[in-house]
This record gives structure tokens, C-alpha cells and sequence, in this order.
């Protein structure tokens, strides 16, 4: 299947950093496909190239697969929702959203129908005649979507869709746009420096790094199976134990071989276990299939459902995490200070060579 | 800022000061022009009789026509350039050059541009008239034009004109409905500045409007009817000239906003 | 449209009115000025630093300074008495201080010709301040009010006071009160936080409002000419003379571009001065 947008090998430099460097990706069809990094990652330009706004050094942009490198943005069918809103000041929030259509040329009661047909998509029917000025964070954006997907685009952009609305609405706005996305079947390609927010929503997740994706693929597979340490240091919260990738694990220093599978060629590897994989007991245990250590309570943090528990670990220069369900006999019983042993099974770690 | 209560009766009482002395002078103007005996020194009664004199004097109302004509090219001119000027500042990466090119025309002294212009117009053979003071004061008023829509350019979101363009308008569509719209009332804030300084500038227009009568701008006759022969007429043409301006000022200043200029 | 077109549409008009009106007109002053004055009032074309010598000649270098003098009481008082009225302002709260300072620049905006004759008729030996004194006993004859420095210093402070209060503003309501408080928490008294802390962080305001006052200031014509009576010549009259009644061009040309270059170089102080104390220059 062609995707609806994509970049072929596609570069930009400002000066002599490359904000984008060499990247190629697609989206699908009626796909939620979330750009995700830190800031200066390079997916807010990479964003810009496909709407049309920076002209790439090297690379295609493709939609349906024809190239459309050279067509301007405003003959381009794809629209974007900027992370200000961008909305027109002067104009009405019906005036904001026909404003597409009059540049198409549309006229008449086939825009009036089309513009209510949007306001209602986005439930603002009630607010046509109001100005932006008069209008809540929320209702901006959701002005900001009608206006974008009004004109029908193969792909809608948004930029940083969620990042001016306080916390409590970004989770409603989240739901919101996964419904509108739903219910147009437009593909949304958006950008974000929230990882919760790129997990919560899309199909697919790029995760870029210095203006490369550093990894490409489902919200369970990035964070189940992290491709390198970036990524596994990025999403979540992660254990990492430096040393040797050996047959069965990995060699750490001052602890010896810890099980894992993968393990085989001498190399320097990094053992990756989440927090919530490891298992917290109050007394000694041995096994011959987990790996286990023993270490001392440094810190807990109190997280409602679950509490972290930083375990000192000798030969460790950060603490070991350990996720303990708040609601268990273990969490209850943990104090500062306190020796604890903690266990995993070997296929919870994952060996990142390094 | 200030917590302690004295520090600020004291602030409070000097800065009361400051208006009295920025006031006094010209509330004293308007008292007098009220003045039937036309004396500061003794009040004889109130009367509008130098209002009359004033709109019967056949010179005042000539070169009122003049300044009016001057004011409004100049005006015109500046509001365009000056505006277009403001936009193509905002695009440069770096405008320091620029910015000192800007403040020049509105910091030099009067006297220097004038005669600098006097020598231009007289070594190129131009005739000199209303056109030549219209292109002098398009000089500084595209300067002031400049800052002002420069200021409004501020909290201008550049990313509505580029959501335009991706909703399929073109660059100059873009300009006519979204930008200019937006910028309007940094504009006509700009315009507002350009006119009133026009109609009060004196040594420029002095030095470029060439002999003769028909050329004579409203402070041209000001300073010869202040220089040669106080006539109580004049209070009324300051009464009217002030409140004109302020007036003018307070709309431009309405327009904007932020912060004065 | 390429990004060099447009800036070749917008900015172009603009340069291209400047180069004409500005540029070449101060070029042509400055070719004047190293050319000769020709028998009737021309120009000869014969090159000539005399004019710049002549500038040197006691009589007009004499101009210079005592242009220079009253510019500078015109600025030390604007300065003093503008400070207070600019921390006031900021002082002040914040819905008013944009209203007070519309308040101080409404006066600069409106006609110089007129509120300088505004003066007369107060200073006038029949004037308003002079009948003041007689009626309340405080003077048995007219002060000499007009027709001197003193009246040419008060009407330059009253030209140019709100420019002074604008400059200091902008620069005194950048300060972060935390800081003012800061100092306080450690200690300093009122004064001390105003001399160590405030003042300062405000030198590129004061330097600003000094500067342009002071150029303002000296190079003013209308001000010496209508209260100064014409006894006191400052630059901008040696000028206005040279041009309208000496016909002597190249000499006055001469004597403008010795103004610019005093502008100038006040304008470079004014420029270091606010890099060094870290603000901008000046933000009109």
C-alpha cells in the first residue's frame, strides 16, 4: 500500500546543524502517526517540509506517491494545525473555517453547509458568530481543527496539538482528536514532545534523535522493545546495568552475569529491565532462572496506584528502580534504609548492544 | 514597587509637579485665548472674538489649505513605504543596521535636514513648493510610520500568515486579507503620527517651501505671527493647533495599545 | 517570489527615499563643506578646509561651547528632574502607568512653535510669572525671565522632559522588583538598594534620555530663536544664519556636519554604555 505522506531520504540544514538528516517514513492511510523527541529533534521540520513551508535540501516528498517536492504550500493537499492555532484575529470562528473554502472558490450555501458540517464535527456549532478573543484554549483548538480539516486534506499536521491546554484538558483533547481522526478517516501525522501523549493516541511512533528517527514503530513495541538506549532512556522509566553482552546475558562488573536472552558476542552491552519488572522481597531469596540483588532503600516515592522504590545496589552508581503496587504487603512493610533483594526473569531485560 | 508609603506621596507630589509644568504653559494659552482683552495680565471677560479674527484672517486660512496638503501626501507616502519598510525589517535576521538607518531621519537635527535638503532641491534646479516640503517630511514620517508598525509587528503571530498560505490563499491574498487587516490599527497608529507631525513641523517646511506666499505652511505663519508682532489671534490658532494634535495623538495612541511612544 | 524579491519589494521604496532625501542631500552638505563660498553667495568648486578652521576661530567655537553648556544644564535637569517622575510612572499601578505616560508624551507630540511661545508669554517682562510677583510683593520691578539662557534652558527642559521621562521609563520598569526585594532581604536600606541595585541597572535608560536630549538640544534653532531673543547664538542659529542670511553655504555646511559628527559620536557612548550595562539601546 502507497502511504498518503511520505519522505523519501529527506534532509535540511539551517547552518551547520542538520535539522533533519536523511529521513525516510510514510504514513498509512487513516493512520494516527505521532512524531515524537525532544526538543530540537527536528520533527517540527520535518512537520514544516511536508506542509511545504521549508524547502528540503535533499529528498522527496511524496504524496499517493506522486512527488510533490516542488508544489507550494498552499497548492499542497494536505493542512496543518499550528501549535499556537494560528487562528485569524479579526475574523469570526466561521469566518476562520470558510476561510479554505473561499480560497477554493467556493461560494454560497455549499460553503454555509460545509462550514456548519465542520463546526459541528468539532461541537462548536453554538460559537460560529464569536471571535478567537472570546473563546476558551480549548475551543480555539478545536476551531483550529475545523478550520484544517474543512478542506478535506489527504493528511492533516498538527503541531504540538495539546501543549497550550492545561493538563486536565489535554487528556479529554487527546480522546477528542483520536474520535475526529476516527470519523474523517484523514490520516493525522502529529507532532510531539509528550511521550504519554504520543503512547495515548497513535497507530504508529517515530521517535527521532538529532534530526533521525531513531526507532519506528507501535506505542507497545517502542516501549517493550527499544531498539538502542535512546530510546529506551526516553520512554519511561528504565534500569540500565553497563557491561559485556556474554553467552546467556551480561557480564556486569561487580555483579556478575545477569540473565538475559540475546547475550552472546563480548561486545559492550547495556541491560535494560523496567522498574516494573522487577519484583521487591523483604528476605533473602535465591533462584537459579531470575536474576537477583540485593541492596539497600534509599528513597520511596509515592506515586497513588504504584510507589518507586530506589534501591542501592554496591558497584552502582545510580540506584536500581523498582515499581512496588501500593496495595501489597511488600509496599506496605518497605522503609528507607531497609535491605530488600529485588528479581527479575531473564526475557523482563533486554540487551542493547551498545 | 515602592512599599514605603512616604517615598511614594513624595513620587506622587513631584510627578503632579510634572504635569503642572508640562500643563500650566499651555492651559494658560487656552485661558487666554478665551481672553477678551487678549492680555495675560488682566482677565477683561470671556469671549470667542479672537476665534473669529482668526478664521477672518485671509493668510492663516491659506496656509492652513497648504499644510493640510502637505500633511496628507506626506502622510500617504510614508504610511506606505514606512509600512512596507516595517514588513521587510521583520524578515532580515538581523536588522541592526537597519534600525540605525531608521532612527537617523527622526534624530538628526531639524536644522542639518533642512538645509541639507535646501542644498539637494537647489543643486538638482528643483523648483521648490508644496512637493519639495511633502518629499521632506516623507523622510521622517516614513521613519516614525516605521517604528510604530515595527511595535504592533511584535505581537503579530507570523504562523496566521503561514495557516493562510496552507489553506490554499496565495502570498498576496495572504496580505490583503490576513496580514494587513491584523496590522491595521499599528498602521493607521503610524499614519495618525506622520500627519500631526507634519502639520506642526516648522524649519523643514521653512527651508523647503521656497519665496513666496503660496507655499507658506500653517507653522510657517505661526512663527512669523510669533516673531513679528504677538497679536492675541495667536492664542486662539495655539488652542486650536494643540487640541487638534492631542487629539490626534490620543486616537494614535488608542490604536496601538502597548506601550507609548 | 523569492525571499530576495521580496525584500526588494518591501524594503526598497523605503532605502530608495532615503538614499534620495537623506543620503544625498547629507553628501551634498558634506561636499560643500571643503568647497569655497563663492562672491555672490554660491558655491565654487575649489576645495578648500577653511571652513573648518573657521570653526575653530574663537568667536564660533565660543557658539560650540556655550551650545554645549546650555545643552548639558538642559539635560542634568531634565535628567533630575525626569527621574523621579519615570520611577513614579513605574511606580505607579500597572493600568495607570500606560495612561500617565500618554499624559507626559502627549505635550512632545503636539507643536514645538507653540508651546515654546507659550514661554514668552510667561517670561515676558509683562508676562504672567513677572505680574505674579508684583501682585503678590515678591518683586518690585520685572525680572529679566526672557530674552536669556535661562529662558532658552526652560524651554528646551519643557521641549524635551517627556523624552527624558520615556527613556527612563522603559529602562526602570524593566527592573525585576525580586531584585529590588532581593536587596532589601539582604539588608540595604532604601537609598542604598536605589544607589547599589537601581540606578545601575537603569544607566542605559539615563544614558539614552541624556543623550538625545543633549543632541536635541544643541542642534534646536526655534527655542534660542524665540527665547533667547537672539542674543544667545547657539549652532542651530549659526546655521540657519549662514544659510538664510549670510548666503555663506559652505560654512554652514561645514558647521552641520560638525553637529553630525558630535551626534555621532554621543550616539557610539550611548550604544557601548548600554552594552556594557547589559540592556539595549533605546527602545522608543
Amino acid at each position: 500500500m502507497t502511504a498518503v505522506v511520505a519522505v523519501d531520504a529527506i534532509a535540511k540544514r539551517f547552518g551547520a546543524v542538520a535539522a533533519v538528516d536523511e529521513v525516510t517514513l510514510g504514513v498509512a492511510e487513516g493512520e494516527f502517526f505521532a512524531l515524537l523527541g525532544p526538543s530540537g529533534c527536528g520533527k517540527t521540520t520535518l512537520l514544516r517540509l511536508i506542509a511545504g513551508f521549508e524547502r528540503p535540501d535533499t529528498g522527496r516528498v511524496l504524496l499517493d506517491g506522486r512527488d510533490i517536492t516542488a508544489i507550494p504550500p498552499n497548492r499542497r493537499p494536505v493542512n496543518m494545525m499550528f501549535q499556537s492555532y494560528a487562528l485569524f484575529p479579526h475574523m469570526s470562528v466561521s469566518g476562520n473555517v470558510s476561510y479554505g473554502l473561499e480560497m477554493e472558490g467556493m461560494k454560497g450555501p455549499e460553503r454555509s453547509r460545509r462550514v456548519a458540517e465542520a463546526l459541528d464535527l468539532v461541537r462548536l456549532g453554538d460559537l460560529a458568530k464569536r471571535r478567537p478573543d472570546q473563546l476558551s484554549g480549548g475551543q480555539r483548538q478545536r476551531v483550529a481543527l475545523a478550520r484544517a480539516l474543512i478542506k478535506r486534506p489527504r493528511a492533516l499536521l498538527l503541531d504540538e496539538p495539546l501543549a497550550a491546554l492545561d493538563k486536565k484538558l489535554r487528556g479529554e483533547m487527546q480522546v477528542e482528536l483520536k474520535r475526529l481522526q476516527h470519523e474523517t478517516g484523514i490520516a493525522f501525522l502529529v507532532v510531539t514532545h509528550d511521550q504519554e501523549e504520543a503512547l495515548a493516541m497513535a497507530d504508529r511512533i517515530a521517535l527521532m534523535q538529532d534530526g533521525r528517527v531513531a526507532q519506528m514503530d507501535s506505542p507497545r513495541a517502542l516501549y517493550e522493545r527499544p531498539a538502542n538506549r535512546f530510546v529506551a532512556g526516553f520512554i519511561g522509566l528504565m534500569n540500565f546495568f553497563e557491561g559485556r553482552a556474554a553467552a546467556g546475558g551480561v557480564e556486569v562488573e561487580g555483579l556478575g552475569l545477569l540473565k538475559a536472552e540475546g547475550g552472546q558476542s563480548g561486545e559492550a552491552a547495556t541491560l535494560a529491565v523496567r522498574p516494573e519488572r522487577l519484583r521487591v522481597h523483604l528476605a533473602p531469596i535465591s533462584s537459579e532462572s531470575a536474576n537477583t540483588l540485593a541492596g539497600t532503600v534509599v528513597d520511596i516515592s509515592y506515586l497513588g496506584q504504584d510507589q518507586l522504590v530506589r534501591v542501592r545496589v554496591a558497584g552502582q552508581s545510580t540506584p536500581v528502580m523498582a515499581r512496588v503496587a501500593s496495595a501489597t504487603d511488600v509496599a506496605a512493610r518497605v522503609t528507607l534504609g531497609r535491605k530488600v533483594w529485588c528479581e527479575w526473569p531473564p526475557e523482563d531485560g533486554r540487551v542493547l548492544l551498545t | 514597587m515602592l512599599k514605603a508609603p512616604l517615598s511614594r506621596r513624595v513620587l506622587g507630589a513631584h510627578l503632579g509637579l510634572v504635569y503642572l509644568f508640562l500643563y500650566g504653559p499651555i492651559a494658560v494659552l487656552v485661558a487666554l485665548s478665551f481672553n477678551e482683552s487678549g492680555l495675560p495680565t488682566a482677565w477683561t471677560g470671556f469671549s470667542v472674538e479672537w476665534y473669529g479674527k482668526m478664521l477672518a484672517n485671509a493668510a492663516i486660512r491659506a496656509a492652513v489649505v497648504n499644510t493640510l496638503i502637505v500633511a496628507a501626501f506626506s502622510t500617504l507616502i510614508a504610511t506606505a513605504i514606512g509600512t512596507l519598510l516595517a514588513l521587510g525589517m521583520e524578515r532580515l535576521r538581523s536588522s541592526a543596521a537597519m534600525d540605525a538607518a531608521i532612527y537617523m531621519p527622526m534624530i538628526i537635527p531639524d536644522i542639518v535636514l533642512a538645509i541639507a535638503l535646501l542644498s539637494f532641491f537647489t543643486a538638482l534646479d528643483f523648483t521648490l513648493g508644496l512637493h519639495s516640503i511633502i518629499a521632506a517630511h516623507a523622510v521622517f514620517n516614513i521613519a516614525f510610520v516605521c517604528v510604530v508598525v515595527r511595535a504592533t509587528l511584535k505581537h503579530f503571530d507570523k504562523s496566521i500568515v503561514e495557516a493562510s498560505i496552507d489553506l490554499g490563499a496565495s502570498e498576496s491574498r495572504t496580505f490583503l486579507r490576513i496580514t494587513l487587516p491584523v496590522i491595521f490599527p499599528g498602521v493607521l497608529s503610524g499614519a495618525l503620527l506622520a500627519f500631526t507631525l507634519s502639520v506642526d513641523e516648522f524649519i523643514i517646511a521653512y527651508f523647503t517651501a521656497g519665496a513666496g506666499p503660496s507655499s507658506t505652511t500653517f507653522p510657517m505663519q505661526i512663527y512669523s505671527m510669533i516673531r513679528f508682532g504677538v497679536t492675541p489671534e495667536i492664542n486662539a490658532v495655539a488652542t486650536i493647533v494643540l487640541g487638534v494634535s492631542f487629539v490626534l495623538i490620543l486616537v494614535s495612541q488608542r490604536l496601538r495599545r502597548d506601550e507609548p511612544l | 517570489m523569492s525571499e530576495l524579491t521580496r525584500r526588494l519589494v518591501l524594503l526598497g521604496p523605503g532605502l530608495a527615499w532615503f538614499a534620495l532625501f537623506l543620503v544625498a542631500p547629507c553628501a551634498i552638505v558634506f561636499v560643500y563643506s571643503f568647497l569655497e563660498r563663492g562672491t555672490y553667495g554660491g558655491i565654487d568648486r575649489v576645495f578648500t578646509l577653511e571652513n573648518y578652521t573657521r570653526a575653530a576661530d574663537p568667536l564660533y567655537l565660543g557658539i560650540f561651547i556655550s551650545s554645549a553648556r546650555i545643552a548639558a544644564m538642559t539635560t542634568l535637569a531634565a535628567l533630575l528632574f525626569g527621574y523621579p517622575a519615570a520611577y513614579g510612572i513605574a511606580a505607579a499601578p500597572k493600568r495607570w502607568q500606560v495612561p500617565l505616560l500618554i499624559l507626559v508624551m502627549l505635550p512632545f507630540w503636539s507643536n514645538y512653535l507653540i508651546r515654546t511661545y507659550a514661554w514668552i508669554v510667561l517670561l515676558n517682562r509683562e508676562g504672567l510669572i513677572n505680574h505674579g510677583l508684583e501682585v503678590l510683593g515678591l518683586a518690585d520691578e520685572p525680572l529679566p525671565l526672557l530674552y536669556n539662557d535661562f529662558a532658552i534652558v526652560v524651554g528646551l527642559v519643557y521641549g524635551y522632559l517627556p523624552f527624558m521621562v520615556l527613556a527612563l521609563y522603559s529602562s526602570i520598569a524593566r527592573l525585576n522588583p525580586e531584585t529590588l526585594e532581593a536587596s532589601a532581604d539582604l539588608g540595604a536600606s532604601g537609598l542604598r538598594t536605589f544607589l547599589r541595585v537601581t540606578l545601575p541597572l537603569t544607566v542605559p535608560g539615563i544614558a539614552a534620555g541624556c543623550v538625545f536630549v543633549f543632541v536635541l538640544s544643541i542642534g534646536n534653532f526655534i527655542t534660542p530663536d524665540l527665547l533667547g531673543g537672539g542674543r544667545t547664538l547657539m549652532v542651530g542659529n549659526l546655521i540657519f544664519n549662514q544659510f538664510l542670511s549670510a548666503r555663506d553655504w559652505p560654512f554652514g555646511s561645514g558647521l552641520a556636519f560638525l553637529l553630525i559628527a558630535l551626534m555621532m559620536l554621543l550616539l557610539l557612548v550611548q550604544a557601548v554604555v548600554a552594552r556594557r550595562a547589559g540592556g539595549a539601546g533605546l527602545h522608543a
